[in-house]
């Protein structure tokens, strides 16, 4: 089986005015396809940095990247953006719908920027709210539904192209415990039926509990991977 | 993403800050509207003036006194104007009528007025095409007699005696001399060289004997123009020919300075247009003022539009969006703005045009403000560029931005 993510000394740098600071410092890894993994590590440990590589929002500054046998690490701007939109699910911690719309245009949205034909987008979406359950919200807009609802509409619209990958960060963090774990249970649920990739960036141990392995990450560096 | 869904999310976008798109696009309704007006009351000018210019005549020529050489002005009289009736010498001439103009100040009972009063033969009638409400024009009895008769322009005598029909027969004062109403001229209405509602018209003779010769101070065979009728349309260049053969012999002219000048119809409107040209440029230019300036309000909005989402342009680069859909979309919101105004102005450039026609009306001066095609084109290519050029540098703001910066902006 092909793997899904292959990070070869992977390093990010950012020039900070006169300053440059390196968030990653070669960062090797891979994932398989249908795993479950965590990323975890400290603020300014360069999770962040590492997750908008892995999910393809931002280029390191050297290294090689392959993204389901896509190398990606010296595409352009517009070739990223349609990586973004066939390969990559986003689930955020603040959900980020478009509130002035309902949750089934939500779902939509990335068809709307896959340059399919009209023709099934409607069909797809609707398969993905029910396959969050939430088929009966479908005309509902953001602010009518709860943190939960909300983030079930997010994970639809992360799922609705069938992405290889779902990046997840901090799916649970603006969430109560309870809501949180539904969540979590979904995303786990979605990676069973459908053998989709699934990365959590997070800080809570409880999340990191569930997934298989866990990718550590200090001073942009790997501490540990299990 | 399609043309039609773009629009469609645009306009969703839109109607969801109604009060702010409501402004912005009234900045275009206004300029465009502007627009519109101004171009509608320049045309309808333009209109007014070559039809009262069409309606002295395509034969009409006018004699003035005076050349390009000032220093040999010689003015021209009333031999001169015999000369251009000789049939032999100018057979492209119909008829020959020579003028003198000069103010007079009328009364009757208590009323007074001054106006215009010109001193004309009764070949003027035919060659100026003037019609007459009631009452006979001067008649060449009249004319050798040097009768105080006079003809009321409709407007002295709505004026004098507060009607203009029934007044033939009463008598006038001019300058203090009594003068017999012998007819009233048909209402033209105002035309642009002063009104032709507003004048006098006395017999040539009388005018000399009795009126222009004492206040002008000049006497003999002088007369202030001579109007030609020529034979026909085409024979105008012929006849201008034939006056100016005419006019330097007997003015004993060799060298190619001549002491007059020689107006035709297509002059005055060859003049006309370049003046009221420049009227319609001048006026749409300022109207084209408030439409830049409504356009740069859009400019405004639209970057204000785009900081505000920010974090909605960072969420739709992360699910794919390319640079060229942020622009389209946002472009199509600004085109969207100004197309919306541009409609709603014309529509109100439209009824500002109808409403100052209207004013024109009551006002009796035949003035129609005329909403050309051409005009509505203009404006609404004109404002739906405004809506894509000032929305350029917005939308490029928007799709430059990087999806990980944009999505960390709250």
């Amino acid at each position: 089986m092909m793997n899904a993510i292959e990070a070869h000394d992977i390093r990010k740098v950012y020039q900070m005015g006169e300053v440059e600071v390196e968030a990653l410092r070669g960062v090797s890894f891979t994932i398989k396809h249908g795993e479950v993994i965590a990323i975890m590590g400290p603020s300014g440990s360069g999770k962040s940095t590492l997750m908008n590589m892995l999910g393809c929002l931002d280029r390191p500054s050297s290294g090689e990247y392959i993204l389901d046998s896509e190398p990606v690490a010296s595409l352009t701007d517009d070739q990223l953006a349609d990586i973004r939109n066939r390969k990559v699910g986003f689930v955020f911690q603040s959900f980020n719908l478009l509130s002035r719309q309902t949750a089934i245009t939500n779902v939509e949205l990335p068809l709307r920027y896959s340059g399919d034909s009209n023709g099934g987008r409607r069909e797809r979406a609707i398969e993905a709210l029910k396959a969050v359950g939430l088929e009966d919200r479908m005309t509902h807009r953001p602010t009518e539904l709860s943190g939960g609802q909300q983030q079930r509409v997010a994970i639809a619209r992360a799922i609705v192209n069938n992405p290889a990958i779902i990046m997840a960060d901090e799916p649970t963090g603006n969430l109560d415990s309870k809501v949180g774990k539904e969540i979590m249970s979904l995303l786990l649920t979605l990676n069973k039926e459908r053998g989709t990739t699934l990365i959590i960036v997070t800080h809570d141990p409880i999340v990191a509990e569930q997934t298989q392995r866990a990718i550590r990450l200090r001073d942009g560096l790997l501490e540990s991977v299990s | 993403m399609t043309i039609g869904q773009a629009f469609l999310e645009a306009l969703e976008s839109l109607s969801g800050n109604k009060l702010r798109s409501g402004l912005t696009v009234l900045g275009i309704v206004i300029g465009v509207a502007a627009v519109i007006a101004m171009l509608a009351v320049g045309k309808g000018a333009q209109e007014s003036i070559t039809s009262s210019i069409n309606s002295i005549g395509t034969n009409l020529l006018v004699v003035f006194p005076g050349g390009k050489g000032q220093d040999r002005f010689r003015p021209l009289t009333m031999r001169d104007a015999d000369a251009l009736g000789d049939q032999l010498a100018a057979p492209s001439i119909e008829a020959v009528a020579p003028t003198l103009e000069i103010g007079g100040e009328v009364t009757f009972g208590g009323q007074q007025t001054s106006s215009p009063l010109i001193g004309v033969t009764p070949a003027y009638f035919q060659v100026r095409n003037v019609n007459l409400a009631e009452g006979e024009f001067i008649t060449e009895e009249h004319l050798l007699g040097r009768a105080s008769v006079v003809l009321l322009g409709p407007e002295v005598a709505e004026t004098l005696f507060g009607h203009t029909d029934g007044i033939t027969g009463e008598t006038v004062r001019i300058d203090g001399q009594p003068f017999r109403v012998i007819g009233v001229l048909e209402s033209k209405g105002g035309g642009e060289f002063g009104s032709e509602d507003n004048q006098m018209i006395v017999p040539l003779t009388t005018a000399k004997a009795r009126l222009f010769g004492p206040k002008s101070g000049q006497s003999g065979d002088r007369v202030d123009a001579i109007y030609v009728q020529a034979a026909g349309a085409d024979l105008v260049s012929q006849a201008i020919e034939e006056i100016a053969q005419i006019l330097r012999t007997r003015h004993r002219i060799t060298d190619e300075t001549d002491d007059f000048t020689i107006f035709t119809q297509q002059d005055l409107l060859t003049e006309a247009e370049t003046i009221t040209n420049v009227l319609t440029i001048f006026l749409g230019g300022i109207a084209g003022i408030s439409l830049l300036v409504g356009g740069i309000g859009i400019m405004n909005i639209m970057l204000v539009s785009v900081t505000e989402r920010t974090h909605e342009i960072g969420l739709r680069k992360a699910i794919g969006a390319r640079k060229r859909d942020i622009l389209t979309q946002f472009l199509t919101e600004s085109s969207l703005l100004s197309l919306i105004g541009g409609m709603i102005g014309i529509l109100f450039g439209w009824l500002i045009s109808l409403i100052v026609g209207q004013i024109a009306a009551a006002n009796n001066a035949p003035f129609t403000p005329v909403v050309g095609l051409d005009a509505i084109m203009l404006a609404t290519i004109f404002s739906a560029a405004i809506g894509l050029f000032f929305g350029i540098y917005p939308a490029n703001r928007a799709a430059s931005l990087e999806p990980v910066e944009a999505l960390r902006y709250e």
